[in-house]
């Protein structure tokens, strides 16, 4: 037993740390295409206070540090590329407290989604919060570090603009809390009216602090939800029906997709409607509203709301919708990748050509879909192609597709989401200077021995 | 290629052109009526083609054996005149293209048709079928085209239809019970129009159904509720066999009540129009049916189509009317449900 167990041991106590071969195999590798590298320690902390002592223990020794949600980032985020600490955070997963009246929580970092919305279903029946398509295991700190994105995303933005303060653990070992929890016991603010110092944790992919609690905006839960699937065969249309439909607010959540199989989908643009209320009347007002805003590419025989039957409904309307996840098996083998990047709503069309031209001359299953954020904002897509992982030649030929995807978001002037390491390299070589200058001088100041989660934003 | 047999001279000489008249969604005096066949049929253009909303009641209302529904879908299509969009007539025609996928039970003289609907598949069991439920086909191989009139598309009809007829007969079947409106119609209706040869002879499900409870006489137990009926559309295509309804719903004891919407009155579910005409159309017609259904005091709204019942189940039981299908509720009547 060397001494770095030996201080993690005192730390966590036995049964929380290994250094054990299957430990280091699996916390090695997530379910995408990064090769593995096997950490040396993994070590599961239950209070802010033992992360802090740990983070201490490997700045002064120079020690490597993963922070690790659920490890569903499929890029390769929390696989420890040089080795040492990976720091599972999910036995962190108290839901401290609830302002029903403010409308947020303040949850610790390894808190999952799924946990988060049967605390609420169960105890606040008229507050949600943001969850994502990802399975609910997915931690709200590596969701929010990673910017991600959920079914409340068309009103109300990424899941780390729903972000009501923070308590982060430097790479230094300092415990800050951000926003207004830092001067008065309310989470009610990240940042406005203070300086926002969010910034400096949030999007950096664990590479500047850990959060060890973060308070989560909640908002509104209607009694009733319901979808309508808007169906057009012309890609040039999407952006505009997108834009008609984010004018009308009166919709939740807006997704567009378009799949080759099963064939009922063949060769059309999908729009999902999330429509939500709290009376039938509520519903209908809205649906009428939605129905107008398209009626012109109706009359125009362009497009028309597909009949949603019930067995159909249900999986739609699923929170998070699992059968997103089936798209993972499609090829048997459980491969799964997407490029799944920040992009204007406009370039809707070249994404879908894109992903058609990579997925004939690949030959590879493929799906495309697209998360509206904001009023038409941005949105993020979903270039997914699936593999068998027991075919080398499919997954080479998936990794190519990958970096081709990469260069071609970046030159219709996307930004990337949650990026591989490869990714940020391109990413890097695309941003100005000045900004990667200036995101070196936080970095450097942060973390002076570049032992947070390295190999990621590598400024230097 | 294979050719709606029509005979202009029937509409020419019509005293009552009902076709039309009778449209419960396009409003028209006997003159216009007739005009606006007679545009039909000599391939000029007529608001008609652009108003219908595809219920297939013309078909019933001509009472000459002409086919008026036929003639106006295939016009339709000759003019490209879509009465969907064209992503939903694409989406239609993708999702039932045949793929090897069927299911095929243990074949004999007598075989029951499921369709390419799982929901039938499900209602053929217990002692009402079980004579019949294990010598099934299911499968888009065995779809029977008839939803294509709805979108104008008759042409995948005269294309697909031969090819399911063929693969029904290599399986040697001589009685081919048909357990939706829409595979009679296809098979009673449909190609004999079009001059398609069939070589077993189909037999409507609620014919079959009739016939089995008299053979259960004994164990029917009478249910003494009221009930109205959903009539669907394609039942149109075989308003020879609507009569077994009205007798079935009899032996078992549910009191069919008078409301204004049945029978040769009757309105579609309403959610093809929507796919067609549009929320308001769709709305419309599903309100006043059942707001119809809710005025005649009836527990039970009885279905024979599985997509009508899809349609307005939740609507209907907000309204505290019971949605159950024929089948289930002859079940019921026999103590299985």
């Amino acid at each position: 037993m060397n001494d770095i167990f030996e201080a993690l041991l005192q730390i966590v106590g036995k049964d929380h740390v290994s250094s054990q071969e299957e430990e280091r195999y699996f916390y090695a590798r997530d379910s995408g295409l990064m090769p593995p590298h096997e950490p040396d320690y993994v070590v599961a902390p239950k209070t802010t206070e033992e992360v802090q002592r740990i983070v201490k223990l490997a700045n002064d020794k120079g020690i490597p540090i993963v922070p690790a949600g659920a490890g569903l980032a499929l890029t390769g985020l929390v696989v420890p590329l040089k080795g040492g600490i990976v720091i599972d955070m999910k036995r962190m997963n108290k839901i401290l407290e609830v302002n029903e009246k403010a409308r947020y929580a303040i949850v610790e970092g390894g808190t999952s989604h799924g946990a988060v919305k049967a605390y609420l279903d169960k105890h606040y029946p008229t507050l949600r919060h943001s969850i994502p398509d990802a399975p609910p295991a997915v931690t709200i700190g590596s969701n929010i570090v990673i910017h991600g994105q959920g079914r409340l995303a068309q009103q109300y933005g990424f899941n780390s603009d729903m972000v009501s303060g923070l308590e982060v653990v430097t790479p230094t070992g300092d415990i800050c809390k951000i926003g207004s929890c830092s001067m008065s016991k309310y989470w009610f603010s990240k940042g406005p009216s203070l300086p926002d110092l969010s910034g400096l944790f949030i999007g950096w992919l664990g590479s500047t602090g850990i959060l060890t609690k973060v308070g989560l905006k909640l908002y509104p839960k209607k009694k009733i939800r319901d979808i309508e699937i808007f169906v057009t065969d012309k890609e040039d249309l999407v952006p505009d029906i997108l834009y008609k439909l984010t004018h009308t607010e009166m919709v939740e959540d807006i997704n567009a997709w378009f799949q080759p199989l099963p064939l009922m989908f063949k060769g059309n643009h999908h729009v999902n409607i999330y429509i939500t209320g709290d009376t039938e009347e509520e519903i209908e007002f809205k649906k009428k509203i939605v129905w107008d805003s398209l009626k012109g590419y109706f009359d125009a025989k362009d497009g028309g709301f597909m009949w949603v039957f019930p067995a159909m409904k249900t999986p739609f309307l699923e929170m998070p919708q699992k059968s997103f996840m089936s798209f993972a098996d499609l090829k048997k083998g459980g491969g799964f990748e997407y490029s799944g990047p920040i992009i204007l709503v406009e370039k809707y069309p070249k994404c879908v050509q894109k992903l058609m031209e990579i997925g004939s001359k690949s030959d590879l299953a493929y799906s495309g879909f697209a998360r509206i954020i904001g009023r038409s904002h941005c949105m993020m897509y979903s270039f997914a192609l699936a593999f068998n992982r027991a075919d080398s030649d499919m997954m080479n030929r998936v990794r190519k597709a990958i970096n081709e995807l990469a260069e071609f978001v970046y030159e219709e002037g996307g930004i990337p989401w949650k990026p591989s390491v490869e990714e940020q390299k391109m990413a890097l070589e695309h941003m100005d200077p000045n900004t990667i200058k200036l995101m070196k001088m936080i970095k450097d100041n942060l973390d002076p021995n570049g032992i947070m989660n390295p190999g990621n934003w590598e400024v230097n | 290629m294979y050719k709606l047999q029509f005979d202009e001279n029937i509409c020419e000489t019509c005293p009552t052109s009902d076709c039309l008249v009778k449209c419960q969604y396009i409003d028209m005096d006997r003159d216009t009526a007739h005009d606006e066949m007679m545009k039909i049929i000599k391939g000029e253009d007529s608001f008609v083609l652009n108003h219908c909303i595809s219920c297939y009641a013309c078909e019933e209302y001509c009472l000459r054996g002409n086919h008026p529904f036929y003639l106006i879908t295939e016009r339709r299509e000759e003019k490209g005149i879509l009465p969907a969009p064209r992503a939903i007539t694409n989406q239609w025609i993708n999702m039932v293209e045949p793929k090897g996928k069927y299911k095929v039970g243990e074949i004999k003289d007598k075989a029951i048709s499921y369709c390419f609907l799982p929901e039938l598949k499900g209602l053929a069991k217990g002692k009402l079928f079980e004579d019949v439920s294990q010598s099934y086909l299911f499968g888009a191989e065995f779809f029977c085209q008839v939803m294509y009139l709805h979108f104008a598309k008759t042409s995948i009809i005269k294309e697909r239809l031969p090819n399911v007829i063929e693969r029904i007969k290599q399986y040697g079947i001589k009685q081919l019970i048909c357990m939706h409106d829409e595979c009679y119609g296809s098979f009673a209706s449909v190609a004999p129009a079009y001059g398609i040869d069939v070589p077993f002879e189909p037999i409507h499900y609620l014919e079959y159904l009739y016939n089995r409870l008299r053979e259960l006489m004994d164990t029917i137990n009478p249910l003494k509720i009221k009930v109205v009926y959903q009539r669907p559309c394609s039942s149109r295509l075989s308003s020879d066999k609507l009569h077994y309804v009205y007798d079935i719903l009899a032996l078992i004891g549910a009191e069919l009540v008078e409301r204004k919407y049945q029978g040769e009155k009757a309105l579609c579910c309403g959610e093809i129009p929507r796919l067609l005409a549009g929320y308001e159309v769709a709305n419309d017609l599903q309100k006043r049916n059942i707001d119809d259904m809710a005025e005649s005091g009836a527990e039970y709204c009885v279905f024979n189509c599985p997509y009508c019942q899809m349609a307005l189940s939740e609507k209907i039981t907000k309204r505290g009317i019971k949605p159950i299908h024929i089948v289930d509720l002859c079940k019921k009547a026999i103590g299985e449900k």
